[in-house]
């Protein structure tokens, strides 16, 4: 059966074949960054694309529906405009740091794309601390947006970079903490040995209450760690005109929006990994026949299935709930998720060491 | 009890943000609810709201008759002096003077759609039209006259 794996198989013997072993791994290399500066295209096309149709839906509205049939290359179109439009530098802005902001959010969103696991021996890099890595590089994003805000020299950039970093550094916490929960039961921090713990069953259900209670708390963490809606206080457009972006148009403003989609695809690959069994088809128990069904659709479709259904959830988010103050945003992550997915670390640890799941 | 006012806050907020996403799920779900109207594309089959005002009518029967009496109580109502009705006396077959409209004028171009002419109607002669395709080149088609030639009023209408 022709698999991801058989392919990135085939291409490395055929390099080794060909050069010698230093040369076939930079070409790898090259390989590499040329599929995932492909990936980041497509995704910021697709999501962006999914996002106003989601919007749309939920809003009673049709959505895009004139560029090519069903609007399917408005956003193709949207990038093109962006590419030909002028990136403006403001003159009283810190002008080196400024135009280096948004390649500081995009090389944050390339180095988590490293660990993910997109299909069964896919991977780029599957180090042995991967979601140690995951939690400690998904946290510089923020010196992105305060770098774009402080530089920006403008009032509305520098409250939204503030904004975003008191919530950053808040929310990391409690996806910190849901992450660990998988850890504990896994007793690994490598992505493909979690992935290989799921295969008798998604911790979702194998470790019922409190990862459940851990998924939904790693759900709103990522929300906001992301500064999506209802936590957008950094960009919040009624109040902030955009936020950290304000002074940046054309391709720099493309960037920040590209970052903030592949942000998305890459927490909902992360929980949808941790938590729904990554590439891992749905598997129950001893269901051997089931199983073996299940085995049959590519493990590939599985996880992008599986991040989608995250993806479409913190859309269905966006564009339910309002959004919070900035105080109101401090007490729910300090009073509210932080005990509670301390409580439930303790209760995870509990279980994990009484054997209590599945 | 602090602890029980914190879960049942949790359990509220949970549970009313759930009621949220029900309902937004249920639009999503449901693409018969779209109220989006493509315009230009589906002008044949448009469908306007009930309540839609889009100018004032005067609406004649089959014979060619409406009920307006001439009483210039919309005329008095509007706000800003959109109607212009001219009065003549018709010469009823028992000898006696009559009075009738010559012209109702309506200017568009002045009209809010404010509604207050047709509250104002005694015997209902006017009516909103739910027409709202009023672009011309000449601003002097938008002065209307309502009331169609020959036309004349109903019998018994006072």
């Amino acid at each position: 059966m022709l698999s991801l794996e058989s392919i990135t198989k085939t291409i490395q013997d055929w390099l080794l074949t060909k050069f010698s072993p230093q040369i076939a791994l930079t070409l790898e290399c090259v390989i590499v960054i040329l599929l995932a500066i492909t990936l980041f295209a497509m995704l910021g096309l697709v999501l962006v694309l999914l996002e106003r149709k989601v919007a749309a839906r939920i809003q009673i509205r049709l959505g895009p529906n004139r560029v090519g049939p069903g609007g399917i290359f408005q956003t193709a179109a949207d990038t093109l405009k962006l590419i030909m439009k002028e990136g403006l530098t403001p003159d009283s802005a810190d002008k080196f740091l400024f135009n280096l902001a948004p390649f500081v959010v995009m090389m944050v969103a390339m180095l988590l794309l490293a660990p993910i696991a997109f299909a069964k021996n896919f991977q780029i890099w599957d180090i042995n601390i991967g979601v140690l890595y995951i939690s400690s590089v998904s946290s510089l994003s923020v010196i992105g947006i305060l770098m774009a805000g402080w530089a920006s020299n403008n009032k509305y950039s520098l409250l939204g970079a503030m904004r975003s970093g008191a919530q950053i550094v808040s929310y990391e916490l409690s996806a910190g903490f849901a992450v660990l929960t998988i850890v504990v039961l896994t007793g690994s921090l490598q992505i493909s040995e979690i992935v290989a713990a799921q295969e008798n069953g998604w911790w979702l259900f194998k470790g019922h209450i409190p990862v459940i209670i851990a998924f939904v708390l790693y759900i709103i963490a990522v929300t906001a760690e992301t500064n999506r809606a209802p936590f957008d206080l950094a960009e919040a457009e009624s109040e902030l005109t955009a936020g950290f972006h304000t002074e940046y148009s054309g391709m720099k403003f493309a960037l920040f929006f590209l970052a903030e989609y592949i942000n998305i695809f890459i927490v909902c690959a992360i929980g949808a990994t941790l938590f729904l069994g990554g590439w891992m088809p749905l598997h129950i128990g001893h269901w051997e026949s089931f199983n073996h069904i299940m085995d049959y659709i590519p493990s590939s479709i599985w996880f992008m299935g599986k991040t989608f259904f995250l993806i479409f959830v913190i859309m269905w988010f966006r564009w339910t709930f309002p959004r919070l103050r900035v105080d109101q945003l401090l007490n729910l992550e300090w009073k509210y998720l932080l005990p509670i997915s301390l409580f439930n670390l303790l209760l995870v640890t509990v279980i994990a060491i009484m054997g209590w799941y599945f | 009890m602090f602890l029980k006012d914190y879960i049942s806050d949790v359990v509220n907020g949970v549970s009313s943000l759930l009621k949220g996403m029900r309902k937004t799920g249920y639009y999503f779900t449901h693409s018969k609810e779209i109220i989006t109207e493509q315009y230009p594309d589906n002008r044949a089959t448009l469908k306007l709201a009930d309540r839609f005002k889009g100018e004032v009518v005067m609406p004649h029967d089959e014979n060619n008759e409406h009920t307006c009496t001439g009483c210039t109580a919309c005329e008095l109502a509007c706000p800003n002096g959109t109607i212009k009705i001219i009065t003549k006396f018709d010469i009823t077959p028992e000898g006696k003077k009559k009075k009738a409209i010559d012209a109702f004028i309506y200017r568009l171009e002045m009209c809010t759609l404010c509604n207050l002419c047709v509250a104002a109607c005694p015997s209902d002669a006017i009516k909103m039209a739910p027409n709202f395709e009023h672009s011309v080149f000449d601003r002097s088609k938008l002065t209307k006259i309502l009331n169609k030639p020959g036309s004349k009023i109903k019998e018994g209408i006072e």
